[in-house]
């Protein structure tokens, strides 16, 4: 049958997409001055049945489908819903990136490609195909921007409404986050430091850490505003409780981390209790430190975005999330929501970066990918 | 005992702290009772009793919080709207249920993503920087997105819960059907054994451990993604309504007596969990 | 002769569920300055046990034991000996020439001191050049000789090794032995060393004390004939033969392997 190097799952992949390709073709055919764009890509689609006697490149199924992207999201109708023939057409780019990156990551593996940069362009494929999924269909198939609306519609809110959404990023991010982010953390770890000096208080503080880490915290919040008021110091208060206990938790159990070979070790030296922390068991206990700092970035952030539910001056993430739902100004719901994703992965980026720069000699970070 | 003792002794200094701080919270407010009242030189002794008895206290003292929890729950008949244990159990099936599929879908899709390299490539970066993204954030507005095409009651919230759940799953179970090393695999081939019994008896077994593991994360994140989720629907009742109602109305006893459930619950499920974990890995040899 | 070490009816039991357990019984040994003294046994038979003790890492339970005529407390105390454990133990997340440097810290020497004495004991053990790398970056010869480097940066006169080099090659072991050898000639220095190695134990010491399981206690103490300038080829010699077949002779009346026949 196929005279090419290509697995089962990528013939079958290749034949889905030509197939799909050639019925869409089929049917566009009556209406080809609407979408000429379209036509012209599931023509090419199907001509991809030439791989049959000429196996071609992977890249040209990776253009196939970028061009079938690209028509699709062209030929979308202004108004009503997209016409049959138009769905083949997406099945047939879906199979076709999909199929682009199966050939890739295969290509990958056998080292005929470099890892770093192509290995960065499948997550990038399958996000950009997800995105333009996600537009066909919505807009395709006219789902109810109150269940999901467009990305195309998200991005222009979002440039449209910049400055609230700047006003927002400050009052939670700047504002709560981090001041509570900062202050349960360091919290945390002092408290870690104080209660490793005795072993009574810690076996009794580190069941309730273990408990506490596992409980629904964010429930606290509506007390927390009861305490702290409307303004930004509730939230933060959220945030110190939320980030408090993980930390406390890998901090206690990063100080145990030490072997028993280097605590001998310091013990030789007659190193004294406030030198064996500092020179041994701090740096041993720094990546639990890290994993605990970045389980916390993501607390932190949920924990003052949903505290903003309870109650909030009228400002902030959370407040335009409970108040566009209830408006049903879904988009710019959506477009706070981007906001949030961008800040959360930032953040998390950055200490990811710190902790590889400060905890480079750990194994899990020199080792690459496990 | 020697275990517990540290234990209880923590418990009971926060006891204490807490019946000592429920003063000075909430003195102003019993000052102002007790002007009210003409009262005057009220002795300390008394004064604090004032303070740990009242209505909508700023902070509620331990007994009134157990008190309410009692009369909520045994004390009160299970279907009036007012039952914690109605409130608890709406939360507790939404939980329930998310966590029942996002676990069989973590699990599919880890078995995906080690079998294909691809989806592996691709799926895996997603996964985990969506970990990053405050999802939670999202659930009041799905769960009102699928109320408006009819989608109500407990199928949009465990769907938080499912989304919540599916995470750490997915993740755990990918490093653990990739933990066997090399010279376990290569054992597999020299036996010749198929993908499927390679999968069944060396693969699923090693990942045993991580799954549980990450089940404990999985359970404990359901409930809260339940709890946050009925934030949005004050009629669908659960106990995330209970605290959402008791934050208007100020009734503190309220808010605590449904905190101190959501964390009996979580309590309660993290440990089951644990102890399936505990029953499995010791019948499959492990060491305590 | 100055007595570095001194041990009288020592003894040390570690109690466990089931029943103590007797590490050290009735141990009397002498370690003058200067000697390099070799502990062999089979495993269990106490010896880096006792070593530990030296080392005020245990404490004896009966008996008396001196180092440098203090407690081994005190002695732990004033710095006075320097220890190499049986994997290198350096700090991953510091550089070679600053694992070298953690003692001279803790010990609270200046820079300019640290960093003379680290180029000094870098180059006693063949490191020059290796200052900046991580342990990480160096093979387990080479982290074992930046162990004792580190060992030897704060000038104890005692040098306390357990089994150092047990889990290296036979090639690198012969190396870093012959290497120790030299180092011990041009330091002077007293060293307590554990093996499991007849071989070894006969090529280094000065003494061997034979030691011997259940309980853990010394069974033969051999006086080594062999001249103190020791290449690698001595190892033939009919003097090395009849000293490692005594130590082989000690090993068996101790009943160490008889456990076998049971």
């Amino acid at each position: 049958m196929m005279r090419s190097d290509l697995t089962p799952l990528q013939s079958g992949l290749a034949l889905l997409a030509a197939l799909a390709a050639l019925a869409g073709l089929a049917f566009s055919l009556s209406t080809f001055t609407t979408a000429p764009l379209l036509a012209l890509v599931c023509s090419l689609g199907a001509l991809s049945l030439v791989r049959l006697i000429w196996p071609f490149s992977l890249w040209l199924d990776g253009a196939l489908a970028l061009l079938g992207a690209l028509a699709l999201v062209a030929s979308l109708p202004a108004e009503g819903s997209m016409p049959g023939h138009h769905w083949l057409a997406l099945v047939a780019a879906w199979a076709f990136a999909w199929l682009f990156v199966e050939r890739l990551s295969a290509t990958i593996r056998l080292g005929k490609l470099p890892e770093t940069g192509t290995g960065l362009v499948i997550p990038i494929v399958f996000g950009l195909a997800l995105l333009v999924a996600w537009e066909v269909i919505t807009r395709g198939a006219n789902v109810p921007p109150v269940l999901l609306p467009p990305p195309s519609a998200i991005g222009a809110r979002f440039l449209a409404e910049t400055s609230i959404l700047w006003a927002d990023f400050v009052q939670t991010f700047i504002k709560s986050v981090l001041p509570g982010y900062a202050m349960g953390c360091l919290a945390g770890l002092g408290v870690a430091i104080l209660v490793d000096r005795s072993p009574f208080l810690k076996a009794g503080v580190m069941p309730i850490g273990n408990f506490m880490s596992a409980l629904p915290i964010i429930g606290i919040a509506p007390i927390m505003v009861m305490w702290f008021g409307f303004d930004w110091q509730s939230k933060a208060a959220v945030v110190v409780a939320m980030t408090f206990f993980p930390m406390l938790v890998n901090t206690v159990a990063g100080l145990n981390a030490a072997s028993a070979i280097e605590r001998d070790l310091m013990h030789t030296y007659a190193a004294s209790s406030w030198q064996t922390l500092m020179k041994l068991r701090l740096p041993a206990a720094g990546p639990f430190i890290f994993n605990a700092l970045k389980i916390n970035s993501t607390l932190a952030l949920i924990g003052a975005i949903v505290a903003e539910f309870f109650g909030t001056p009228i400002v902030g993430m959370g407040f335009r999330i409970s108040t566009g739902v209830g408006r049903l100004a879904i988009d710019l719901v959506w477009a706070e929501i981007a906001v949030a994703a961008v800040a959360g992965s930032a953040f998390y980026g950055v200490i990811a970066l710190i902790e590889r720069g400060v905890t480079f000699w750990h194994p899990s970070v020199r080792g690459g990918r496990a | 005992m020697t275990r517990l003792l540290p234990v209880l002794t923590i418990l009971l200094a926060i006891l204490v702290i807490w019946y000592g701080a429920a003063v000075p919270m909430n003195a102003n407010w019993q000052v102002t009772l007790n002007n009210r009242a003409d009262l005057v030189d009220v002795p300390l002794t008394t004064f604090a009793q004032q303070t740990w008895s009242q209505d909508k206290p700023v902070l509620p003292a331990p007994h009134q919080v157990i008190s309410e929890i009692w009369n909520a729950t045994v004390a009160l008949d299970i279907s009036s709207k007012r039952s914690l244990a109605y409130h608890g159990w709406i939360t507790l099936s939404a939980t329930l249920l998310g966590f029942a599929f996002g676990t069989a879908l973590g699990v599919l899709l880890a078995v995906a993503i080690i079998h294909n390299d691809a989806s592996d490539r691709s799926l895996m970066p997603w996964i985990i920087a969506s970990q990053t993204i405050p999802i939670l954030a999202v659930a009041p507005m799905v769960v009102v997105g699928l109320g408006a095409v009819g989608l109500t009651g407990l199928v949009p919230k465990s769907l938080i819960s499912m989304y919540l759940s599916f995470f750490p799953v997915v993740v755990g179970m990918v490093k653990g059907l990739r933990s066997p090393e090399a010279i376990q695999l290569d054992l597999m081939r020299t036996y010749d054994a198929n993908g499927w019994q390679t999968f069944w008896k060396l693969r699923w077994p090693a990942a045993m451990p991580f799954l549980f593991a990450s089940m404990k994360v999985g359970i404990a994140i359901s409930l809260i993604g339940a709890v946050v989720a009925e934030l949005s629907n004050a009629s669908g009742g659960g106990l995330g309504v209970r605290l959402l109602t008791g934050s208007y109305n100020g009734q503190t006893v309220q808010i605590w007596a449904a905190l101190f459930i959501a964390a009996g619950l979580a309590a309660i499920l993290v440990a089951l969990v644990g102890s399936a974990e505990r029953w499995v890995n010791a019948r499959m040899g492990a060491r305590a | 002769m100055t007595t570095v070490v001194s041990a009288q009816n020592l003894g040390l039991t570690f109690p466990t569920g089931d029943g103590d357990i007797v590490a050290l019984s009735d141990v009397n040994l002498t370690i003058n300055k200067g000697d390099f003294v070799s502990f062999i046994g089979p495993s269990g038979c106490g010896k880096t046990t006792f070593l530990r003790a030296i080392a005020d890492l245990e404490k004896p339970t009966s008996g008396t034991l001196s180092v440098n005529g203090m407690t081994p407390e005190q002695a732990r105390q004033a710095r006075a000996y320097g220890y190499v454990f049986q994997a290198a133990a350096l700090y991953p997340w510091r550089t070679i020439e600053k694992n070298i440097a953690l003692p001279l810290e803790i010990m609270g020497h200046s820079p300019a001191e640290q960093s003379e004495r680290i180029a000094r004991t870098m180059e006693l053990v063949n490191l020059s050049g290796f200052e900046k790398k991580y342990p990480w970056q160096l093979s387990g010869g080479m982290q074992q000789r930046a162990s004792i480097a580190r060992a030897l940066a704060f000038d104890a006169d005692l040098l306390l090794m357990d089994e150092p080099f047990g889990a290296l090659d036979e090639i690198v072991r012969d190396h870093l032995n012959s290497e120790l050898l030299k180092l011990w000639e041009r330091t002077q220095k007293t060293i307590c060393f554990v093996t499991h190695s007849i071989p070894e134990a006969v090529y280094l010491s000065t003494r061997i004390v034979v030691m011997s399981p259940r309980p853990g206690r010394v069974t033969d103490i051999i006086e080594s004939t062999l001249p103190r300038d020791r290449p690698l080829d001595i190892r033939e010699t009919p003097e090395f033969l009849a000293i490692a077949a005594r130590v082989r002779e000690g090993l068996r009346a101790g009943h160490s392997y008889d456990g076998g026949a049971v």
